[in-house]
């Protein structure tokens, strides 16, 4: 495979940020017809050495070669020119336009009369087929499909251009299992054509499963690069971090220990709380010092009940009774009040306040329930900020950055400490640990089973079956929007008992999808943003 | 410019950084400009009798006092990434409102009566901005539609107050507000002063600037931490009709006079250039309140000299434009750095290096 020569050959490559020196002297290489994935916990340096090859970001030190000339790129579209294509980790489309106009977008097929939108339909087709979706209709709005799908079309617009190297950063965050492999069979076909693949995925599994040389960043040092093949997991995982396993381990064993403790009433027990076109009514309860995990796939609910629970959106029916008292959850506000703290899957949109400070963001939550009138002063911001950067362990450890220069990781942490600034009695987690790495992972769910520990009702909501399945007492199984069982966690619970739960309840027709919906796209598989599931 | 610490070299161009500096520079650049024309144009005269200060300076204070209140709403307005093109027409309600109102009372020296109206002229701007507040915050329409219904409305409404006249009256105290003098400043300028300190300070020293900013760059990420947008917003909008009615006295005292058509006649305008011009940013999560007061004080200034210089007033509005996108250009990061790159300068030890590395790139 090493036997042609690298398409892209970074050598000591350097960036340094102001107090922070975010690359320092790494090596990368991409060859053709190659998987190479780029590895490192959040802050390595991943999306930095991406941004320096596609030139977002200015090189300080270190060379770019691209088919053996040296080249310094001023952009993406510079890059781009040059063969070089991206997709990033959330999907950059304009979703109010076509699936044809979104891959075409930049170089249409132009004719006499400006754009020839025909042919451009035809050049789109062609593209999609390319990867294996030519039955989408390049005519219906790109809002239609789901974000799989959507991201299946980025790369389409990639490839487009005829790229000889295509990246994607963190493709497969937003998708479930089955989305993956038709990602995957797609990456494989571009692999076969001799296109250069730079991967970036916190999913150790798939990282294996799709690629053929893992280079790996540590602190944005170069730790080395290695064929996947001759490189145990436990081995990488290592390298990455640099200490082993053990506090993942330890944490299995202490749920496992103490799971069996809560037998009194519920602090928090909703019933037949439900939301038109969201989510069937479902009765949940949650104990003091229980972690109840929501499973599912994307689209099955998970979220919008945990919705409910805080008061981000409102429950047409059911009631909610806290500590025994009836509750009204109306509001983010009404949760807040009532010592509910939510921690959305949103991080960009409903989650982090980019332009303000690590401190502002920590802060945001506490002031907003004592009001602005009862601003806390510098030092009790100071104590409450320095807490939680020192537990959740924070990098960088400056409250005056802006949060949006923090890596994803960072960003939830911050997150999580906004939250846990509130002391909040119930605490719903929705994917805290998406799209961070292992290290940080395993820190945000050490947090969450102390917390437990201290008596906190958490709500654990992930993709990873194997992290809820791991971290959670009792798992709450939900499907097409709809609760379908409760599993009572202990040794023999498997992540896959809650899949062959999920697989076997079948018995339903599923509900009425749009008609306008793909035929080939499983109700199961649907994303959240499709709408048409009316309450049956 | 030949400092020699590089320390030096880098506050003065972090300081060139910050938008409100080149509005004090172009503020001083004007007054030259000014000075040139007629030597003794800063000249502060000191009235013997009662030891007031009177010259061009004192006229630019006292012609910024309305610009500087409208502006401090308006930048709370904007931070929040909204925006109030009522607060021209509120100008002219509150000056209606006084006017008519002294006149009915017909009292030419009653404290009482100047107080009435004063109180009356700030309750309707806080109704009017609530208004606007209400429908922005709860009903979702956007600011910029919301807020130009409401500039015709306080229009009109003013128009209904008067009956259509240019309602005329006498009062001794509110006649004060806009020609007496403490300190030998005159009082506009020290009631706008203060006010904008004050709320800079409030805002400052509780949580509101954090709360607002927070709105402006992501109101759904703080809706979810537990900021109630409505009542902020709402808060916001009256303020800046609060303000907008107590310029709106101002411009009405000083000739007891109110003229319905033109009182606070595309003062949004002034505003919201006043805004930007301080570093404010139209799509919210930026606020800079000292540097809106600074802008406040260039648009005064440039006003000032427009006369001054003897420009045509048909010529005015383009002359006024001129001198405001020049501003915005040099503010510009990018205009800057193009500049900076076509003729370096070898004193200044970063830039040799910038240049570097873009012929390098």
């Amino acid at each position: 495979m090493a036997e042609s020569p690298p398409v892209v050959e970074m050598t000591g490559i350097s960036i340094e940020f102001p107090g922070v020196k975010a690359l320092d002297g790494v090596d990368f290489r991409l060859f053709p017809g190659e998987v190479h994935s780029l590895m490192g916990e959040n802050g390595a340096g991943k999306s930095t050495l991406i941004k320096a090859l596609t030139g977002v970001y200015k090189i300080d030190s270190g060379t770019v070669k691209v088919r053996d000339a040296e080249r310094r790129f001023h952009g993406t579209a510079d890059a781009q020119a040059a063969g070089i294509s991206t997709v990033y980790q959330e999907v950059n489309l304009c979703t109010n336009l076509t699936i044809g106009e979104n891959v075409m977008l930049g170089h249409e097929v132009r004719g006499p009369l400006g754009i020839n939108r025909r042919a451009t339909f035809r050049a789109a087709t062609e593209a999609l087929r390319k990867l294996g979706i030519g039955h989408l209709d390049p005519r219906a709005p790109l809002s239609s499909i789901s974000i799989a799908m959507q991201q299946l079309v980025a790369i389409s617009r990639a490839m487009a251009t005829d790229s000889t190297v295509l990246i994607l950063d963190e493709p497969t965050s937003s998708l479930d299992a089955a989305e993956v492999d038709q990602l995957f069979g797609v990456i494989r076909r571009l692999r076969a054509e001799g296109v250069a693949i730079l991967f970036v995925s916190h999913f150790l599994d798939q990282v294996y499963a799709i690629s053929d040389r893992i280079t790996v960043l540590r602190n944005g040092r170069y730790e080395g690069e290695f064929l996947t093949r001759d490189l145990p997991r436990g081995r990488l995982i290592a390298t990455m971090i640099g200490k082993d396993l053990e506090a993942l381990a330890s944490l299995e064993s202490s749920r496992e220990a103490r799971h069996t403790e809560t037998t009194d009433e519920p602090l928090l027990k909703a019933d037949g709380i439900g939301r038109k076109g969201s989510i069937e009514p479902t009765d949940v309860s949650v104990h003091r010092g229980e972690v109840v995990g929501f499973a599912g796939l994307l689209g099955s609910g998970r979220t919008e009940l945990a919705r409910l629970l805080y008061g981000a959106d409102r429950a047409d029916t059911g009631t909610i009774t806290l500590d025994g008292k009836k509750v009204a959850l109306t509001s983010p506000v009404s949760g807040l009040d009532n010592r509910i703290a939510f921690s959305t899957e949103n991080r960009r949109d409903e989650g982090i306040v980019g332009d303000l400070t690590v401190r502002e963001n920590v802060v945001l939550a506490v002031q907003a329930k004592r009001g602005w009138a009862r601003p806390l002063s510098r030092r009790e911001q100071d104590e409450i900020v320095q807490k939680y950067i020192a537990a959740l362990n924070i990098r960088p450890a400056n409250p005056n950055m802006l949060a949006a220069n923090l890596s994803g990781g960072n960003q939830q942490k911050v997150l999580l400490g906004r939250w846990l600034a509130t002391q909040p009695q119930v605490l719903i987690l929705d994917e805290p640990t998406r799209g961070i790495d292992v290290g940080a992972k395993a820190e945000i769910q050490d947090s969450v089973a102390k917390l437990a520990d201290d008596g906190v009702a958490v709500v654990f909501i992930s993709s990873e079956l194997e992290e809820v399945v791991r971290i959670s007492d009792r798992v709450l199984v939900l499907k097409d929007r709809a609760k379908i069982g409760e599993i009572v966690n202990g040794p023999e619970v498997t992540a896959q008992m809650v899949v062959e739960l999920i697989a076997a309840h079948h018995e339903e027709p599923l509900p009425d999808g749009d008609p306008t919906d793909d035929p080939t796209t499983d109700g199961a598989l649907r994303a959240p943003t499709t709408e048409g599931a009316s309450a049956a | 410019m030949n400092a020699s610490t590089p320390t030096l070299t880098a506050r003065l161009t972090e300081l060139l950084r910050k938008p409100f500096v080149w509005g004090v520079l172009a503020i001083l650049l004007l007054l030259v400009v000014n000075l040139l024309k007629d030597p003794s144009y800063l000249a502060i005269r000191v009235n013997p009798t009662n030891g007031n200060l009177a010259g061009n300076v004192l006229d630019i204070l006292r012609a910024s006092a309305p610009i500087v209140l409208v502006a401090t709403g308006m930048s709370l307005v904007i931070a929040t990434a909204g925006i109030d093109l009522s607060v021209g027409s509120v100008m002219a309600v509150a000056g209606a409102t006084s006017m008519q109102y002294l006149q009915s009372a017909d009292a030419a020296s009653s404290m009482s009566a100047a107080l009435t109206a004063m109180a009356m002229s700030i309750a309707l701007g806080a109704v009017l901005g609530m208004v606007s507040g209400a429908l922005v915050a709860y009903v979702g329409l956007q600011p910029f539609i919301t807020t130009l219904v409401m500039m015709l409305a306080g229009r009109g409404l003013a128009k209904v107050i008067t009956s259509g006249q240019n309602t005329t009256a006498t009062n001794e105290q509110f006649r004060w507000l806009a020609n007496g003098y403490v300190g030998g400043f005159p009082v506009v300028f020290l009631l706008a002063l203060v006010i904008a300190i004050l709320i800079m300070l409030v805002v400052r020293r509780s949580a509101l600037g954090m709360m607002i900013l927070s709105i402006g760059i992501n109101p759904r990420a703080s809706r979810m931490a537990g900021i109630k947008p409505a009542g902020l917003l709402i808060t916001v909008y009256a303020l800046s009709g609060v303000l907008a009615a107590i310029a709106g006295m101002f411009a009405v005292s000083s000739v007891m006079t109110v003229d319905v058509s033109q009182t606070g006649y595309q003062m949004e305008m002034d505003a919201i250039l006043a805004v930007v011009v301080g570093g404010g940013s139209l799509a919210g999560g930026k606020l800079s309140m000292g540097g809106a007061v600074v802008g406040a004080l260039l648009i005064a200034t440039l006003d000032k000299t427009v006369v001054f210089l003897g420009v045509p007033s048909s010529a005015t509005p383009a002359f006024k434009a001129t001198v405001i996108l020049v501003l915005f250009l040099l503010q510009a990061d990018n205009v800057r750095g193009l500049l900076r790159s076509r003729r370096p300068r070898p004193t200044l030890p970063t830039e040799p290096v910038d240049t570097k590395v873009s012929v390098a790139a």
